[in-house]
Order: structure tokens, then C-alpha cells, then sequence
């Protein structure tokens, strides 16, 4: 050993916290989300020259600004909020499900699958529940072929799920070269199959769903049995299998249950929104949802605000991208990635205290006297006070 | 016939082996990097940039027009893995999540940046800086077209991942991050520094996974920006899978995967529409693997034990 | 300047939490001896020994090394100070070898060479009497080899000062005689060694002094040579070691569950279980002694259906007689082939065959209680489910070793804790938390568990009070066959006293309780009779009141790896020890005993 080294404490160290109140955590994450906007402000003013003030302006302009806009605003939301809702039984449980792209897009496929091959030949109503099933029926399936092996096999989730997502991409590429041949490889949106307009929109149908079901799942995992047993599975498989929980069940049928929503999210893109498929139907919202249910604890009524967060961003930013003038769709992009970044970052101060070391104690030289027997058992049985450490007791520092 | 489309095929895996040995050597250390996509786009963006710039400033030289852009890029990889690592590593995030994230920003600020400053058009010229053949000889020889055709980049691939391959089964470095990707509890105790390694090990493997980026843009596009470094960055974490996380074995998954994203140029007779079924072999072959080594449950087959688990030595 | 302790803590305090681990410890270790740090379960001596292996960090306090003041961040400050652990729970790399194990963290300006790190480590084993192979993988080896790994591990960096923290739990008697011989071997190397410990006679064989640690402080440290078991056990516990269970002879014992030819392999393939065959009673504690890992968690989980049973039969005897059937159970169609068999009773003492009634009648019958079961209901628990054990009415409730990560969710209220169990019940898709409430907030007022509230997570609870709400729990369902395994692990001696009190409650209440536990005195003290485990097998079935302590460890070693045993044997018989039984008869010569006697 060294013995001219200084003796040193660490810097810092860190200690879980366990009892943070529900309040403290939400004020934390929400100066974070502030912040970010603040960031976000700053960006667009280096980036793009305009007035850090007028960019929020924009942004409200852009997400609130006219009833159409609203409209956009609601429908996003609403799709963003049903591709969360999928992947939340299944993360409560922890099973990493990230191919809810996938398996939305299958459901998408599915249902124009019937709508392609039937379309006018059959009632349109008995079309659209026709194609509903086979949305459902689609959407599990994709989600289920996952769950059978992590039940069976312990196969890794997360890389399982995530390959399924371009298995299902270039599936829907495939069929629509052979629907359009030599063509641009465009379906051109269907008059068949559509769903009802209500109120004189068709997005109405799908913003009803996404609050109808957002309900529903919040009841569902918060008091039904499912649910709960899918809490005890996600905080302990061994206890879960000690009550009699069958694990494989309740990872199937939870998976299940997420390709249902999946399929259901699918349909409404369809039949209710677009009216054709395509590859980026989904558009990679399987994997912000991942990120909108995760920033909401998993809490289907938490969805609500963090995906609206999300689809304001992007519909702020690109009012921001319009009146400045430039068109670049890869700016919201870039605004979500800072924001979702902060809030991953910020979870840390909820989670963890830091406690830093104020002083830097001096090595104290202890005079060599060699130690008999009896002394050695006189100190450590009256456990003598060392004075000199006593005013340097350690203080600790909240953050 | 053959010979073009091998050679073909080495070409284009040189982004899948940057990608996968970066993001090899990044769970090796017992991290789940999600956005490897984000990074190898941020990568390429930054090399085309500096080369941008490099012309704007009316520099020519030609060995600044290839180094300043492999530091650049490595660079950029570098910040976005130190990005990742210190939310994973010193935040202790969710690697999922903060990978995903990753994704977005990395995909977003290369398409915006690409996008504002319209470089490619000054690039392309010069990117046949990248793509003219390391060894010039000229021949019809077949293995002189298919190993000595290509760019410095496709070779530099290779050579990382022999080096890879080496440092992690034959040297101590390789064994502490092998331990540290295991179990960092036995790491720690044995007086390894745990954070340090993740933090390199994933600052290392993304600066390795965004060269992928940059050879794909400026040598297999030939200096055209396109948006396919994400779906490329997806493939490379396959390949992960589908090599068992192993560099030299990558070298020939990476092939097959490169072979099987062109097969279809070289198919006679071959419709639109199979294309893309040929495709989705690459995923679904890894699917086949993640799935066998599942069922046979073999030691030497599994992810590193601690993948995607954070560390925290004080857990009680 | 040469000194005489290689190490000194100073006034070291640390503190998790609210809870205090170490407060104000002073101990110090001397060059070349064997230093036993005594104290019972969650006294603190592991925590402290950690903070000289730099795992933690203490919050006050100084620790000197060689007379020099050191700050000890980390393991590799530890190292670099020339101060080793092997920790009980192992740290190795289980898909390494053993020589690439020891390799790691080794600082080495040579080349790296695995070859010659595995000559080295050889050379190493001859010198201290270790038998290794380097090149064998970590998940491969047995215990016995992991440790000498860790140990061999620890001498490579060249540590003088080497830490063990409880060796002996995971041991055969043999092996402990090996260890011990190598640490002789060390300590004549100059090196200190420091074993952790709560085992009295080992403490007595190998060391020069004893520190006793209590409740987290400092006791006492004595030389071994001027001190007694007893001694230190009193310094251990702090009062007198007392245990005065109130044990009543079994009112009406009646066979509960019958074990017969149970074989039920680990994961490994091995038989943890091994052709086990015995009876316990309603009314009565049965023990489980044995060495820890020798086929207890395989029996009680095999049993309770979480373990695949490989052969043999559970046979249950659900105490129906003369109780009245429900539908809660068993359909319509069950009920009236079971009439068809004779099973029933009316009220009045006549056989019922339901011959000519109608369904409407018989479900109006059934639910007026008026259809008797004419005997006990008689069921084989193999190749049931968990559920269906637990939904069978079969109450199997169990206390798992493992309280925090099988049979409660920390991160979950005491409430929803208590729904584990219930919350299945009626038929409504939701989940009732009325019954959940009511029973936390009878467990936390019965048993006294300190909570801030029922709506607290059990893992913000001390261990004491985890395992009152466990039991708490488990006995609420008024189950007829209770197992409780090491329900008593970490607690302090009150709770552990509350815990038994439970059980002999339980007991009182005809319930046929099955015990695992570690420590012989108390489970002589408390049960009825005992079962001997040993490698798998059962060894012995004995009178608890009539066995001596002896007897059971004998028992306890007869059929741990047959030379070693034999090795053992041979010893304790020139020492002077009777053998009482004949190994092979033994089981059987008990058993009928025991029989007669019912």
C-alpha cells in the first residue's frame, strides 16, 4: 500500500429510495417536461432562426389551432393511446413486447385482406365485421407465436418481438406488389369496408374506441383478477407459481389480450382512418408506445397525458417547421427523442438519492503502540470514543 | 454471375459487421443497445457532414476526405453511446426504453440535418473515395473480383471484427468484460471496474456500429443519403442473435444476410413481390436461431446473463 | 515497525435505512490467526466484514490496516490491502472456468495466459492440500469446488487477510475437515484468516479468538483457549439460552399425509428426493432435520405440487367424516357417482345412494348439509396442480425459504399480499380487498406486526414482521397440513418465539404441522417427532422427546457420500460415541417404534 496516498472518501455514492411520495415524483417529472420544452425552444431557435417565444405559440397554433387541427390532434392521440394500451398488460408483467408494430400491422393486413378480396362482392356491414375478425384474429396471432415460446422455452422476448415486426413488414410488402403489380406499389385508399361517419367525421369512431378501451384496461388491470395476477407475475414468477398462478397461462393469455388491442388498432386504421395499407401504417408508433406507457408508470389514465405529449410535439413542431418556412418531417422526430431522453434521464432523481461527501477527512497517524492482550480486550469491550473524529462526523446532502 | 453477387454480398455485409460487432462487444458488457439504428444513422450523418464541409471549404485532399469523416463518425457514435451509457450505466434507465429513445433522436437528427444542409449533392462526387477498390488491381480473376474489389471500409470491417473476436475470448480485457456482462456482482468483487467497462464497452461498440453508417452511405449508396440506416441497424441486431455473439462468426452471417438483401438482382425471373419474401429471411432465420437456442438451452448459446439488467451495487 | 494486528475497526457504524447494522464495532485482527466472528443470523458480521472487503462503505468509523489509516471504496481498495472474501453467496462466473474465474480483476503486466494461470493455480493446491481442476466450467463444479475456486481466488491476488463468510453451511462433514486442515495450512503461512460464523463447536475447533457480535454491536473478543461453548453462547444471545417451548403431548393423532416411495429430482437430474417414505399426523409437529440442501426444498415443494414428483404417492386425508359436502368442490355429476360408491351419510347415520331422486333434490339436500361424508375423503396429491391442491380444499400452506421472492411480492401492500391467497374466491371477474383488509389488519393487530399501515409494501418491513405476515397468512386459510420451512431464518428471538407459539397453535388445532428447520435444539424442543433427512433419503424417523442431539447429527451424516460417512463414523466411534442404530435398519427400527406406539 501506498502510504504517502491520501486517505479519500468517494465523491459521492447512492442510496435507492423507497418511500418518494406520488406527488414529488410527478412535480419531478413535470419541471423535466418543462425543461425539455424549454430545450426544445432553444433548439428551434438556433436551428431554425425564429423567436423562442413565438415557436410555443406555433406549437399550440399547430396542435389547437382550428377544429380540424383538434381533430388531428384527437385522432393521433387516440391511435397512439390504443398501440399503449397493447403494450401495457404485458410490460405490467414484464414481458419486453416490443413488436405491437407488428402486430398492428397485421391486423391492418388482415383486415384489408378481406376488404381487397371481398370488397363489393359481399354486404359492406357483413364486410366490416368480417374484416374486424380477421383483424383480431391476426393481431393475436402475432403476438401470441412470442408468448408460446416464452412459456415454453424461455425464448427471449424482446428480440423475438422485435424481429416479428419486419417478418410482418415485408409481408404487407409482398402482398401489395402482388396487389398493384408493376405499380408504384401504392394501394389506393378502398371505398368498401369503411366504417361509419360519425358526427361527420371518421375519426370519431376510433377517438370513442381508444377512450372506451382506456377505460376498460385501467379497470382491468387495476381491480379484475386478471389483472392482478398479472401484477404478481411481472414483480415475482416464483411466487406466483407458489399460489397457484399458472405463469405460461397468464403470459399467453396476457399476450393474447395485447394482439386483440393490436388487431382492433389495426382495423381502425384502416377501415376507420386510412382506408389502405401500407408498410409504415403503424408508422412506428409499436415503439413510441413502448416509451408512452413506460413514461405512465403503466398506468392506462397517466397514457392519456403522456400521449398527448407525444402527438403535441409532433404536431407542434411541424406548425413550427411550416412557418419557418422549411419542410423537414424529421424535426419532431428529433424534438420527441430530447424529450423522451430528459424523462428517461430524470426517472433517476425519483429512484435515487445521491449523497455527497462535504469534507475530505485528514489521515490521522495512530500512534504505533503494539497492542498486548489485555488492552486489546479492555478496547473493544468499552468501545473508547475517538474524540478527534468526533466533529468530523460525516454529513450527508440531499439532491 | 456468382461472382458479382458474392461479391455483392461481401460488400453489403461490411454495415451488418460494424453493426453487429459494435453492438456485440456493447452486450458483451451486459447492455441492450436499442439504438443501434439512431446511432449508425447519427454516424453516417456526421462523416457526410464533415465531407460537406471539407468541399465547402474547397479542401481536397483525399486522405483528409476519408479520415476526417472516420473521426468524425466514430466521434458522433462515440457521444451517442456515451449518451446511452450514461442513462444506462450512471442513471441507471431502462435499456429498452432509453435504446428506443436513442433510436428516435439518432434517426431524427440525422434525417433533419441531412435534410437542412442538402449535402449530398457535393458528396457524391467524392465518394468514390470510399468505394474505389484498396488493392488496385484490375482482373476478371473470380477471387480477385470477389475479396480484393472492394473499399477500405469492407476490410476495416473484417479486421475489427477478428479484433473483436480476439480481444474477447484471448486477452484479460475480454475476459473482465465477459465477467462484467455476466455478472457485474462478481466482477465488482474481483476489483473490476465495472462502470468504467460498460461505459467503454458501449462508447467503443457504438462508435464500431456507426462506421456501418457511414460505409453504407458512402460506399454501398455511393454517397446517396437514404433512409434505409434504420431498417439496416435492425438487421445488425439480429445478426447479433443470429451469430450467437460471436465477431468472426458474424463475418459469414454478415455475408449471408448481405447475400440475401441482394439475392434478388440476381434471381432471373424473379417478381416484385418475391423480393420482399426473400427479405424477410434474414429476420426469420433469426428467428429460427433465437428460437433453437432457446429449446436446446445450451450455456454457450445464451445472451450474456446480465443483458439488460442495470447494476447497482448497494441493492439490498 | 511491525505490528501485531493487521487490521483495526474503529468505532465502525453503518446503518441501512432505519435499520442499524453495525453501531459503533471495534474489532481487531492479528497476523497468523484464526479469528471467529460469532453471532446469530442478522447480527451484523457479515455487514461488517463487507466493509472491510469494500462492498460497503461505512458511515462513521475508521478502519486501520498495518497501523495505517486506509479508506476501503471498493473491492479493488480491498485487494490492493491485501484483503480477501469469499462471500457465501458465491461470486464466479458460472460460464468461465475455474482458472479464468481466479484470473479475473488479477492485476498481471505479463502476457495473459489462461495456461499459465491453471499451472499456477495447481501448483497453489498442492501447497495448501486443495484438489481443483482449472479448466473444469463454474456450473459444472459442486459447492465443495466453487468454494475452494473462491479461496484459491483470493490467495492468487495475495491476500494475507482472508475472510470467510459462513464456509461450513454449505458443507459435508468431510469437506470441513478439509477446509479446516487448509486454513491450518495458511495460518502457518502467516496469514490472518477471519471465519464468520454461527456455529459454536467449529469455532471451538479451529480458532484463536472468538469476536461475538450482537444485534450489530460489539460483545466481546476472547481467546478461544479461556472460553466455552456455553460462554459464548450466552454472549451470542444475550440471556441465557432458554428454550422453553410449551410442547403438549398430540391430542388424537390420526395419520394427515402419507408419504410413500417419493422421488423428486432437482434441476440437475439428480434425485434430491430420494425414495422417501413417512406419515405425518393431524395434531402433531413433525421436524425435518438434516445438513440445508439435502432434499428439504425439493420434499415440501414436491408436496405442494411446484416440483415435478418423479415417483411414489402423497396420499391425503381430508378430515371429512361426518362433515357435510358442498358444491364448492365437485359437481353435481362427482357427487352423485360418489352416492352411487357409498360415500355418504343423511344426519341420521343411514347410507344415501340418491337411487331414484331427482337433481333438483339432491342439490336442495347437498345445500342444507345435509348429505355427511360416511369417512375421510381420501386423495392423492401427485400430478395436482398447485391450484387444484390449493382449490381442493387440500389447505397446504407453506412457508418458503425464500419469504421475499416466493410466497409474497415485496413490491405489493400488505393487503394485496393477503389477496395472494384469496383472491380467486366468488365469481366476480374483480378482485374483493374487503376480506384482504380485514385479515392484514387482523395479522398486523394479532401478531403485532410494526407497519406504518396495511397499505405499506412488506419489502419496506423487517424480516421479523415479513414473516409474521407470511405465517400470518398461511394459517388464516385454516389449512390441515401446515409446512413451515426455516420460518425462523433472520428473526430475532422474540419473533422466533412468536413463530413457534403459532405452530403449536396450529398444532393444538389438529392441523399436522411439517417443521424444517436448522437448528437441532429447537426443532427437539418443538416437535413431535422428527425426520432425518440425509442425501435425499430419509435416514430416520425418531421420538423428539426421547432422541438426544447426537443421535439426530449422526443420523443427519448417514447417508452423505457412503466413504465420507463411514470416514465420520469410524471417528465418532474411537472417540467414544455410541452408534445407536445400524444405518440400514435404522429407519424402520424407529419407524415401527414410533407405530407401535400409535
Amino acid at each position: 500500500m501506498n502510504t504517502t496516498k491520501k486517505t479519500r472518501e468517494p465523491l459521492f455514492h447512492l442510496i435507492k429510495r423507497t418511500n418518494v411520495p406520488m406527488w414529488q415524483a410527478w412535480l419531478v417529472r413535470g419541471v423535466t417536461v418543462l425543461a425539455a420544452f424549454l430545450l426544445i425552444g432553444l433548439m428551434s431557435f438556433i436551428s431554425l432562426k425564429i423567436n423562442p417565444f413565438k415557436v410555443y405559440s406555433y406549437m399550440i397554433k399547430g396542435a389547437f389551432g382550428d377544429s380540424y387541427r383538434i381533430m388531428r390532434l384527437l385522432r393521433d392521440l387516440a391511435i397512439l393511446l390504443l398501440f399503449a394500451l397493447a403494450v401495457t398488460p404485458a410490460f405490467k408483467m414484464k414481458f419486453w413486447n416490443i413488436g405491437a408494430e407488428g402486430q398492428v400491422l397485421m391486423g391492418a393486413y388482415a383486415c384489408m385482406f378481406c376488404i381487397f378480396n371481398l370488397g363489393g362482392k359481399i354486404n359492406d356491414t357483413l364486410l366490416i365485421f368480417i374484416s374486424l375478425a380477421a383483424a383480431l384474429v391476426a393481431g393475436s396471432i402475432w403476438a401470441v407465436i412470442p408468448a408460446l415460446f416464452k412459456a415454453k422455452w424461455n425464448t427471449n422476448e424482446t428480440l423475438f418481438t422485435l424481429m416479428m415486426n419486419y417478418v410482418a413488414i415485408q409481408i404487407i410488402l409482398y402482398t401489395i406488389k402482388i396487389w398493384v403489380p408493376g405499380g408504384t406499389g401504392v394501394l389506393t385508399p378502398t371505398v368498401y369496408g369503411n366504417l361509419p361517419k360519425i358526427a361527420g367525421d371518421n375519426f370519431w369512431l376510433s377517438i370513442i374506441a381508444a377512450l372506451v378501451m382506456t377505460a376498460i384496461m385501467f379497470v382491468y388491470l387495476r381491480f379484475s383478477k386478471h389483472g392482478y395476477e398479472i401484477t404478481v407475475v411481472g414483480e415475482s414468477e416464483n411466487t406466483a407459481r407458489y399460489i397457484g398462478i399458472n405463469v405460461k397461462k397468464v403470459i399467453i393469455r396476457t399476450l393474447l389480450l395485447s394482439g386483440l388491442i393490436c388487431g382492433i388498432t389495426g382495423f381502425l386504421l384502416v377501415a376507420g382512418i386510412n382506408h389502405t395499407v401500407s408498410s409504415t401504417t403503424a408508422g412506428g408508433r409499436g415503439f413510441t408506445a413502448i416509451l408512452v406507457s413506460w413514461l405512465a408508470k403503466f398506468n392506462p389514465i397517466f397514457m392519456i397525458f403522456t400521449s398527448f405529449l407525444v402527438v403535441f410535439l409532433a404536431k407542434g413542431t411541424d406548425e413550427v417547421m411550416t412557418m419557418s418556412g422549411i419542410t423537414n418531417s424529421f424535426f419532431s422526430q428529433v424534438v420527441t427523442g430530447v424529450m423522451f431522453l430528459m424523462i428517461i434521464g430524470c426517472e433517476f432523481f425519483i429512484n435515487y438519492r445521491v449523497v455527497f461527501s462535504r469534507h475530505i477527512k485528514k489521515a490521522t497517524v495512530v500512534a504505533a503502540v503494539p497492542v498486548t492482550e489485555e488492552s486489546a480486550a479492555a478496547e473493544t469491550l468499552e468501545a473508547p470514543v475517538n474524540d478527534t473524529q468526533a466533529d468530523a462526523s460525516e454529513k450527508e446532502d440531499n439532491v | 454471375m456468382i461472382v458479382t453477387f458474392l461479391s455483392g454480398a461481401i460488400r453489403l455485409s461490411a454495415t451488418f459487421l460494424y453493426g453487429s460487432t459494435g453492438e456485440i462487444i456493447t452486450e458483451k458488457a451486459g447492455h441492450l443497445n436499442l439504438g443501434i439504428p439512431g446511432v449508425m444513422s447519427v454516424g453516417a450523418a456526421a462523416g457526410c457532414l464533415s465531407v460537406y464541409y471539407l468541399l465547402k471549404a474547397k479542401i481536397y485532399s483525399s486522405l483528409l476526405l476519408i479520415l476526417l469523416p472516420f473521426l468524425t463518425t466514430i466521434v458522433a457514435g462515440g457521444l451517442m453511446g456515451l449518451l446511452y451509457s450514461f442513462l444506462t450505466v450512471s442513471l441507471r434507465a431502462n435499456q429498452n426504453v432509453t435504446g428506443l429513445a436513442l433510436t428516435t433522436l439518432g434517426v431524427g437528427l440525422a434525417g433533419y440535418l441531412m435534410n437542412r444542409v442538402k449535402a449530398e449533392i457535393m458528396i457524391i462526387g467524392k465518394a468514390s473515395q470510399f468505394y474505389s477498390t484498396l488493392f488496385s488491381i484490375d482482373s476478371d480473376n473470380w477471387f480477385v473480383q470477389i475479396f480484393l474489389s472492394h473499399g477500405i471500409l469492407v476490410y476495416l470491417a473484417i479486421i475489427i471484427a477478428i479484433v473483436a473476436q480476439v480481444i474477447l475470448n484471448r486477452t484479460r480485457l475480454g475476459l473482465h468484460l465477459r465477467a462484467v456482462g455476466e455478472s457485474p456482482a462478481t466482477a465488482d468483487a474481483a476489483g473490476i471496474n465495472v462502470t468504467g467497462y460498460k461505459y467503454v464497452a458501449t462508447i467503443v461498440g457504438s462508435a464500431i456500429a456507426a462506421l456501418g453508417g457511414l460505409f453504407t452511405i458512402m460506399d454501398y449508396m455511393g454517397g446517396n443519403w437514404e433512409y434505409i440506416l434504420e431498417g439496416f441497424g435492425w438487421l445488425s441486431i439480429a445478426l447479433v442473435i443470429f451469430t450467437l455473439w460471436r465477431p468472426a462468426l458474424s463475418i459469414f452471417g454478415s455475408i449471408i444476410f448481405g447475400g440475401l438483401y441482394i439475392a434478388a438482382g440476381y434471381i432471373n425471373g424473379i417478381t416484385f413481390a418475391q423480393i420482399e419474401l426473400i427479405k424477410l429471411l434474414p429476420y426469420a432465420m433469426t428467428i429460427v436461431v433465437l428460437i433453437a437456442t432457446s429449446i436446446l438451452g445450451s450455456k454457450k448459446a445464451q445472451p450474456p446473463a446480465s443483458l439488460g439488467l442495470n447494476y447497482f451495487r448497494e441493492e439490498r | 515497525m511491525e505490528y501485531v494486528n493487521a487490521i483495526e475497526m474503529k468505532n465502525i457504524t453503518k446503518t441501512f435505512g432505519s435499520v442499524i447494522a453495525n453501531n459503533k464495532v471495534n474489532l481487531d485482527i492479528r497476523k497468523g490467526e484464526i479469528l471467529s466472528v460469532l453471532g446469530e443470523n442478522g447480527c451484523g458480521k457479515t455487514t461488517l466484514m463487507n466493509m472491510l472487503a469494500g462492498i460497503y462503505y461505512p458511515d462513521e468509523g475508521q478502519i486501520f490496516v498495518n497501523g495505517e489509516e486506509v479508506t476501503i471504496r471498493s473491492p479493488k481498495d480491498a485487494f490492493n490491502l491485501k484483503i480477501g472474501m469469499v462471500h457465501q453467496h458465491f461470486k464466479l462466473v458460472d460460464v468461465f472456468t475455474a482458472a479464468q474465474n481466479i484470473a479475473l480483476g488479477v492485476k498481471d503486466n505479463g502476457l495473459y495466459s489462461i495456461k499459465k494461470i491453471a499451472t499456477e493455480v495447481r501448483e497453489m493446491g498442492s501447497r495448501y492440500g486443495f484438489k481443483i481442476n482449472p479448466n473444469k466450467l463454474i456450473h459444472e463444479m459442486s459447492v465443495s469446488e466453487k468454494q475452494t475456486v473462491e479461496i484459491i481466488k483470493v490467495l492468487f491476488r495475495g491476500a494475507n487477510i482472508l475472510i470467510l463468510d459462513e464456509p461450513t453451511a454449505v458443507l459435508t462433514p468431510q469437506e470441513i475437515k478439509t477446509l479446516f486442515a487448509v486454513l491450518r495450512e495458511m495460518k502457518k503461512d502467516g496469514k490472518s484468516i477471519v471465519i464468520i460464523t454461527h456455529k459454536l463447536n467449529e469455532v471451538m475447533e479451529i480458532s484463536d479468538r472468538v469476536a461475538v457480535l450482537r444485534k450489530g454491536e460489539h460483545i466481546a473478543t476472547v481467546e478461544t483457549s479461556e472460553t466455552n461453548e456455553k460462554a459464548l453462547a450466552d454472549m451470542m444471545v444475550g440471556k441465557k439460552l432458554n428454550l422453553n417451548i410449551d410442547r403438549k403431548e398430540p391430542v388424537n393423532p390420526k395419520p394427515r399425509l402419507i408419504i410413500e416411495h417419493m422421488t423428486v429430482k432437482n434441476r440437475d437430474g439428480i434425485n434430491a428426493v430420494d425414495d422417501v417414505s413417512f406419515t405425518v399426523n393431524g395434531g402433531e409437529i413433525l421436524g425435518i432435520a438434516g445438513i440445508s440442501g439435502n432434499g428439504q426444498k425439493e420434499l415440501l415443494e414436491g408436496i405442494a405440487g411446484l416440483q415435478k414428483v418423479e415417483s411414489g404417492d402423497i396420499i391425503f386425508h381430508n378430515p371429512k367424516k361426518d362433515k357435510p359436502v358442498t358444491f364448492f368442490h365437485k359437481t353435481l355429476r362427482k357427487i352423485k357417482k360418489m352416492a352411487a360408491e357409498g360415500c355418504f351419510h343423511d344426519p341420521e347415520g343411514r347410507k344415501i345412494n340418491f337411487d331414484g331422486y331427482k337433481n333438483k333434490e339432491i342439490v336442495r339436500l347437498v345445500n342444507e348439509e345435509k348429505v355427511l361424508f360416511y369417512e375421510d375423503e381420501i386423495i392423492d396429491l401427485r400430478h395436482r396442480t398447485p391450484r387444484e391442491i390449493q382449490e381442493l380444499g387440500i389447505k397446504l400452506s407453506f412457508v418458503p425459504e425464500d419469504r421475499l421472492n416466493m410466497g409474497l411480492v415485496g413490491n405489493m401492500s400488505i393487503i394485496d399480499n393477503m389477496a395472494l391467497r384469496s383472491y380467486r374466491k366468488g365469481k366476480s371477474i374483480f378482485v374483493n380487498k374487503k376480506r384482504p383488509k380485514n385479515l392484514a389488519d387482523k395479522i398486523i393487530d394479532e401478531l403485532e406486526v410494526v407497519t406504518p399501515s396495511d397499505m405499506t409494501p412488506v419489502r419496506r418491513l423487517s424480516g421479523g414482521n415479513v414473516q409474521k405476515v407470511l405465517v400470518g397468512r398461511e394459517i388464516s386459510s385454516s389449512p390441515k397440513v401446515l409446512m413451515a420451512a426455516y420460518p425462523v431464518r433472520g428473526l430475532d428471538i422474540n419473533s422466533s418465539y412468536l413463530i413457534y407459539n403459532l405452530l403449536n397453535q396450529q398444532k393444538e388445532k389438529n392441523v399436522a404441522v411439517i417443521f424444517v428447520g436448522e437448528d437441532l435444539d429447537v426443532l427437539l424442543a418443538l416437535s413431535d417427532r422428527l425426520v432425518v433427512l440425509s442425501g435425499g433419503k430419509v435416514a430416520g424417523v425418531v421420538d423428539a422427546r426421547k432422541v438426544t442431539k447426537e443421535e439426530v447429527g449422526l443420523l443427519m451424516l448417514s447417508n452423505a457420500k457412503a466413504e465420507e460417512a463411514e470416514a465420520v463414523k469410524a471417528e465418532l466411534k474411537k472417540e467414544g460415541t455410541v452408534v445407536p442404530v445400524e444405518e440400514n435398519n435404522s429407519e424402520e427400527v424407529i419407524a415401527e417404534e414410533k407405530e407401535d406406539k400409535e
